[in-house]
């Protein structure tokens, strides 16, 4: 295990690379020099500004000595300051906000999780059923359902229609004077809007592959052992199909990452959560760009992260893999 | 797989070909946009702003008091010509590089699914913002960078019906009567590989509507006055609590165009493959 495990990090050196690599050259995509454009298209980078970002890119040396030496600094995570009037360093701020990302996606995978598996399981058992059919109609709406609409729906019913839900933030203004439980009742409702809509959109996509991959293991002869030497239904199909049916659920899991970090941005945008994907989207409007490479090369990362967590959790559970 | 089986499979599909009966009303209304909108969508009338739908205005006005639904009408050319030159662009260099690697094999498909790999671990919206951040955004920008950034899958399925057809037989022959790379590749591989694409180009086409319209919304995509679903829905969030109908319709022409792309290309798939069925 752990030889594997060590050599899927091997395999990820040079992944991490060409991660840099490719976000090194999106700054040089923009016309004339990063720091041309960045000063002439941001009126909020000063002469200060200018100066700084000289220094940061290094201009006067040749592409890859420019990349080399970014690239150490990017090492001991130091992205540079901010554009932003408060100048602070891209990584402090991008510290206070990673773990409020982070958290709302691992609430949004669990409730997935826990619906999606039943779902799936339940509508591979009886294929061709009413509850099948349901769920194809329902997981087709759910790839279609453009999810910022998704947003501005609950927003509009839950939140101004009913107004039982704040539609905005992650805490009231009256926060810091609430007891323990008001604090925590107050951090439900305000999540419970972009939880519930990120949620629904990846439940689509991993019911549907639950489905598949239950229906695939149902078809296989050692279940139809199990029925013949008179094991019950539910023995049959969760302790025997369902285990192995879980495994390619788990690559899924490790591989939904990107879209969860993506979906981060259309869900933190809309509802004002202070987390990575709202940073992200005023760092691209306010063309701040230490703070966009920063938040670029740290979302892939966590994709890289996602991946092997995959790997890692398929080879736990299939011993074919981890030595083969 | 003969065309007529495919065509006949593809009919007794409904869900299908409700899909394509509303991909060809979409069409339909791009094209005959000057004669089906009501008002010029770009005509700003003070008198009518933010009136709701109305027998005047069947689905309402905006801030500017312009037809809402005229608007609508007009915005359907924009995502429809989004969706094909950026899915256009992506097939194009999804098929190159996937026949390539397929077709090489060796240290060539290695390199080019290294590339694949790479441009797998970008969040792909995190890509597409940042450039748009660097070179600004216009329709011109999204079609390209939604074309770069998604010719993987494409690329993934043409190299492996590369690779499973090149040791077929009539390859083989096509080879020992002197056929080139070039011919092999064009000819007799690329026909044989084509359906897989056809569905991924199908589903390319919703998803390519749904990113453009996300990033209009942002107003990063389409730029005000040109209309696009994405920035009037953008209006309609920012008077969310007095005008609910410059939300609902535009989500619903995005959502309705979507899912018959969608349903079109699961047919196709199915059309294709009939053992998926089931």
């Amino acid at each position: 295990m752990l030889a594997f495990l060590a050599k899927r990090l091997v395999y990820m050196l040079p992944m991490l690379l060409g991660i840099t690599l490719l976000s090194f050259l999106v700054i040089h995509l923009a016309p004339g020099t990063p720091v041309e454009i960045q000063t002439t298209m941001n009126p909020k980078a000063s002469l200060e500004a200018q100066k700084r970002l000289k220094e940061l890119y290094g201009l006067d040396k040749p592409l890859h000595v420019q990349y080399w030496d970014w690239l150490k600094r990017v090492a001991v995570l130091d992205f540079g300051r901010s554009f932003s009037p408060d100048g602070r360093p891209v990584w402090d701020k991008i510290k206070e906000r990673i773990g409020i990302t982070l958290a709302l996606n691992l609430m949004t995978l669990l409730i997935v999780l826990t619906l999606a598996i039943p779902i799936g399981v339940l509508a591979a058992v009886k294929p061709h059923s009413w509850f099948d059919e349901a769920t194809t109609l329902f997981v087709f709406f759910g790839f279609s359902m453009p999810s910022f609409w998704l947003a501005l729906l609950l927003i509009m019913f839950f939140g101004v229609y009913l107004d039982w839900l704040p539609i905005s933030g992650l805490t009231s203004l009256q926060f810091s004077q609430f007891t323990f439980w008001q604090k925590v009742q107050d951090l439900v409702a305000h999540v419970t809007l972009p939880v519930l809509g990120a949620a629904f959109l990846s439940l689509a996509a991993m019911s549907r592959f639950t489905r598949g991959s239950m229906l695939e293991v149902i078809r296989q002869d050692y279940i139809t052992t199990a029925r013949a030497k008179g094991l019950s239904e539910g023995t049959v199909i969760f302790k025997h199909a369902l285990r192995n049916a879980l495994l390619p659920i788990i690559t899924l899991l490790g591989l939904s990452v990107p879209g969860l970090i993506s979906g981060s941005i259309i869900f933190e945008t809309i509802f004002a959560i202070p987390g990575m994907g709202q940073l992200f989207y005023g760092a691209v409007m306010a063309r701040d760009y230490p703070l966009i490479m920063a938040e670029l090369v740290i979302a892939s990362f966590l994709t890289l992260m996602g991946n092997l967590l995959a790997d890692a959790g398929y080879a736990l559970v299939d011993p074919r893999i981890r030595t083969g | 797989m003969k065309k007529r089986e495919f065509w006949a499979r593809l009919r007794r599909n409904r869900m299908a070909m409700s899909g394509l009966a509303l991909v060809l009303g979409m069409f339909a209304v791009s094209l005959l946009a000057p004669w089906l909108a009501p008002y010029d969508p770009d005509a700003i009338d003070v008198k009518q702003m933010l009136m709701p739908p109305s027998a005047h205005h069947p689905l309402g006005t905006d801030t500017l008091g312009r037809d809402v639904l005229s608007r609508l009408i007009y915005g359907s050319r924009v995502s429809l010509k989004v969706g094909f030159v950026a899915v256009g662009l992506a097939t194009l260099i999804g098929v190159l590089i996937g026949a390539l690697a397929g077709y090489y094999g060796g240290w060539v498909d290695q390199l080019l699914m290294r590339l694949v790999d790479l441009m797998l671990c970008f969040p792909v919206l995190f890509l597409i913002l940042a450039v748009i951040a660097m070179v600004g955004p216009s329709i011109w920008t999204i079609m390209a960078i939604i074309g770069l950034t998604g010719w993987m899958g494409v690329a993934r399925l043409v190299r492996a019906e590369f690779l499973s057809l090149r040791e077929r037989e009539f390859v083989a022959a096509a080879r020992a009567l002197g056929a080139g790379d070039a011919r092999l590749i064009l000819r007799h591989l690329l026909p044989n590989a084509l359906a897989p694409v056809m569905v991924s180009a199908t589903l390319g086409v919703a998803g390519a509507i749904l990113t453009e319209t996300f990033l209009s919304f942002l107003g990063l995509g389409v730029q005000p006055p040109t209309p696009s679903w994405g920035n009037i829905l953008m209006m309609g969030k920012d008077n969310i609590e007095i005008a609910w109908w410059l939300s609902v319709f535009p989500g619903l022409a995005i959502l309705v165009t979507v899912m018959s792309y969608n349903l079109l290309g699961e047919g196709i798939r199915e059309a294709i493959d009939p053992r998926l069925n089931d």
